[in-house]
């Protein structure tokens, strides 16, 4: 196991050249933060999720979670580092400053995701769920009920969950069966059985805020009939005070390929006999829009996710390859053993680790600000542009940086030889904990199929085609940087052609016969997410050049920005144009085998 | 219950240093921080203020430059205000230098006492804290592992290598603080947030009515005469056990005088 490193270097570039952190907080509201401030923010955050958080990943990994009569138990060191976040006061960073938040932009937001998901994937969880379930009250719950819970949960003294799975309803959330029971009083009685609740069941914190989907009696069926309930683990009087236990139970956890320590819970509401006590957020059936509302930044969240795995990886894949001693370099001393770093197949799994990890950031941190800019600035043409440009981005965000995360995750073994797959060393953790990312959140097939079937027919294909323009458009740039930019301009014209051709296929043939589009919508989006993570790549590289002919900054970080850029473009980006042929391949075969066939 | 305590920023320790062969100093030109040793009497100083239920911590700190993120650090932790002397007339000052300005800029402040840590984590020379108290005609006490403050006296249990020492010492007075002995708390958010405000005031020598040849290298009484790398770590020695391999490790152990 090697330390965790905040990369804070990695970071402030990429705010600075792809996100315009300074732009950003030039937005309303977000006056009182510069980026100087956010550096000294990074700086200490970064301390804090290193010494306090990062320790408790591999102590999680081993001990898991048990449940016992309801109670669930996770590792005391998770409970310790807990306490010290709600110290720290770290939850708050980016809430509504009403209700004792930080006020800082979403983007920030994004980077301590990142750092709170790299130092332990496991424990991150509770707070990027209640973050999610924070989001969702501060939008859509009456002022009362804001008043009530959000102040706790923005400093994280309670937590949050989103419970929408049911085992007859998993990624069709309209299938869902519980049931919530309107009262005299104004509140609601539920009843059911869900599953899948991260962080549903634990003694954490004083309190869990349980956000419930469910359905009142004779409404619609399907995601139309589906309201969106507060179910507080304990009911809180008007003073704020914790009363009796609601009529819930966690009737078991899971036991996953990974994330041990975070407690996947099965929740039993109202078995005790007259229901668990809810309250309406909003209004009735319209729990599935607010759910909708929310998505952008749950998906984003769990992108960033695919990035911290990569980060964390490479940087115990590069630690390893620097002590480990096996083989002699080409050209070095008879009888030496050499670090593994000098074999040149080693070299290119921590580069590819490098250049993806670094466009990934690009990626997320950008669609982060891209999500500022829609929220918050003056002009209404431009925030609409921006939640264009945000809807469009998400499911590369989600889906191309959890799949690539996994790839890393997995190289990150590989460099490591037998050792990578002995527990001991710590990169298998990696690799298990990065698997659920690309299922949950909308499974990764169903990103694509919201790429294809939703995001590209936007302004009927205008959104896309603009993102498109914008990268051709960016050539000129590159062509005045001169020749060591040469290949990735090349690189780049030629992933930007594969691009359009199979953007125009799927808008000629996706009308007809939707089922030729959904069959090639995954490896379409492997190509946008590929696209996009070499053009921002580019970007980066050609503000880490201004600086290095400038004279600011590291100069041996710079350089790398440079040559892992190049090497993306020149060994990473032509999968665009390989996935060009399954693309436009249609649904012929996928259907020409009998369903039942795969299983005789 | 006024503290101050003496905080001194140093180069980042987890970036390899490098020392100036001209100067035969440590290059300071880079982002620097707050020395770890110095975090351990911050804490102490906002817990005794905690217990007094009245006054404040004040840092003081002296930098060639006038760098102050190190000072935002310790602020963001809680203590209320800074004063840094910087000068350029200042680079090159040895212990007694330091403990020169530092005193100057303590007197100001009129603290009820004065803490600083036993030694910075980049000079290691182990002596400011008792020049200053020298200079400031205050009782020292060193090696402080524990404090408490009642009516005008502070008792402090002073770490030795048996055990601790109890000792009692009329206030105002200096205190050396071990490192490791309180758990310093993390800055908050709100606390960064709210040390952006903090005063930190920035005095020169002349503000201090301290004659520039009197520090820095024209008044250093102490020289720097050679540098040299660090020996490369040699190969350890292998022990095989034929029997008597407790007696041959006691025996080594004993040379070393560790037993």
């Amino acid at each position: 196991m090697s330390d965790y490193r905040p990369p804070l270097d990695d970071i402030r570039l990429v705010l600075a050249e792809i996100s315009d952190l300074a732009a950003v907080c030039d937005l309303p509201g977000y006056q009182h933060v510069d980026p100087e401030t956010v550096d000294g923010v990074l700086d200490e955050l970064g301390r804090f999720v290193a010494e306090v958080v990062a320790p408790v990943n591999r102590i999680g990994d081993e001990e898991g979670c048990t449940v016992d009569d309801g109670v669930v138990t996770v590792p005391e060191a998770f409970g310790e580092a807990w306490d010290r976040f709600v110290e720290a006061g770290w939850g708050a960073i980016s809430q509504d400053p009403d209700y004792g938040g930080g006020g800082f932009p979403g983007a920030v937001q994004t980077v301590m995701t990142e750092l709170l998901a790299t130092a332990s994937r496991a424990w991150s969880m509770g707070p990027m769920l209640t973050v999610g379930a924070l989001d969702a009250l501060h939008t859509f719950a009456d002022e009362g009920l804001k008043e009530t819970y959000l102040p706790k949960m923005v400093s994280a003294v309670w937590s949050g969950t989103m419970n929408l799975t049911e085992p007859q309803a998993g990624s069709d959330v309209g299938a869902l069966t519980t049931k919530a029971v309107p009262q005299d009083d104004g509140t609601y009685r539920i009843f059911g059985t869900k599953i899948f609740i991260t962080f549903g069941e634990h003694e954490l914190t004083e309190n869990i805020i349980q956000l419930v989907l469910a359905r009142t009696p004779d409404s619609p069926p399907g995601t139309k009939g589906i309201s969106l309930f507060i179910v507080p683990k304990y009911l809180v009087g008007d003073d704020g005070s914790l009363g009796e236990r609601n009529d819930y139970k966690c009737l078991s956890v899971e036991h996953k390929l990974g994330l041990h320590a975070s407690p996947t819970c099965v929740l039993s509401y109202g078995d005790a006999g007259d229901g668990a006590v809810g309250y309406l957020i909003g209004e009735e059936h319209q729990g599935m829009r607010y759910m909708f509302k929310m998505m952008n930044n749950a998906r984003l969240g769990v992108g960033v996710e695919g990035l911290a795995v990569s980060e964390r990886a490479l940087q115990q894949a590069a630690d390893y390859a620097v002590e480990r001693r096996q083989g002699r370099a080409i050209g070095g001393p008879a009888g030496e053993q050499a670090a593994i770093v000098e074999h040149a197949d080693v070299r290119r799994m921590l580069l590819t680790m490098r250049a993806y990890t670094d466009a990934m950031r690009c990626l997320l941190y950008l669609n982060a600000a891209t999500l500022d800019v829609a929220a918050r600035h003056p002009d209404a043409e431009a925030r609409q542009a921006a939640a264009d440009r945000a809807e469009l981005l998400t499911p590369i965000s989600k889906a191309w940086c959890t799949d690539v995360g996994v790839e890393m995750a997995s190289l990150g073994i590989q460099v490591h030889g037998g050792y990578g797959y002995i527990e001991e060393t710590g990169a298998a953790q990696h690799w298990r904990d990065s698997r659920i990312s690309p299922i949950y959140e909308g499974t990764n097939g169903i990103q694509a199929m919201d790429l294809v079937g939703r995001k590209l027919p936007m302004r009927e294909g205008g959104v896309m085609a603009d993102l498109l323009a914008e990268v051709g458009r960016f050539d000129a740039e590159l062509a005045a940087a001169g020749d060591g930019f040469a290949s990735i301009r090349s690189g780049l014209a030629d992933a930007l052609a594969a691009m359009e051709e199979a953007t125009s296929w799927l808008v000629a043939n996706g009308l007809a016969d939707p089922n030729d589009a959904m069959a090639g919508s995954t490896p379409y989006l492997r190509m946008f997410g590929q696209l996009v993570g070499g053009w921002l790549l580019a970007r980066l590289a050609l503000g880490a050049q201004r600086r290095l002919d400038a004279g600011e900054g590291d100069a041996e970080f710079l350089a790398t920005k440079v040559v892992a850029a190049r090497f993306y473009a020149e060994q990473l980006l032509p999968v665009v144009r390989a996935q060009l042929g399954s693309v436009t391949a249609g649904k012929g075969d996928l259907f020409a085998v009998p369903a039942g066939s795969f299983s005789a | 219950m006024n503290v101050v305590v003496c905080v001194k920023q140093i180069p980042d320790p987890a970036d390899p240093g490098a020392l100036d062969p001209e100067t035969r100093t440590l290059k300071r030109d880079v982002k620097l921080i707050l020395d770890e040793s110095d975090s351990y009497g911050v804490e102490m100083g906002l817990q005794l203020v905690d217990a007094a239920g009245e006054g404040e911590v004040r840092l003081v700190s002296m930098a060639p430059n006038n760098e102050v993120s190190g000072l935002r650090t310790a602020l963001a932790m809680g203590a209320e205000s800074a004063v840094l002397v910087s000068d350029e007339a200042l680079a090159g000052s040895d212990a007694l230098s330091t403990a020169k300005v530092l005193a100057a800029a303590i007197a100001r402040c009129e603290p009820d006492l004065v803490l600083a840590a036993t030694e910075s984590s980049d000079g290691y020379t182990g002596t400011v804290p008792v020049q200053v108290a020298e200079l400031m005609d205050l009782p020292s006490v060193t090696f402080g592992k524990e404090i408490t403050v009642e009516g005008g006296t502070a008792t402090v249990k002073r770490q030795t290598e048996a055990g601790y020492d109890e000792v009692e010492c009329p206030l105002p007075c200096v205190v050396s603080v071990t490192a490791g002995v309180v758990e310093p708390r993390y800055p908050s958010f709100k606390g960064i947030m709210a040390a952006k405000n903090k005063p930190v005031e920035e005095l020169d020598l002349a503000g201090l009515g301290i004659d520039p040849t009197t520090v820095g290298w024209a008044g250093a009484r102490q020289e720097i005469t050679e540098i040299a790398e660090a020996p490369a770590r040699e190969a350890g020695e292998v022990i095989v056990d034929e029997g008597d391999a407790h007696e041959r490790i006691l025996a080594f152990l004993d040379d070393l005088k560790v037993l």
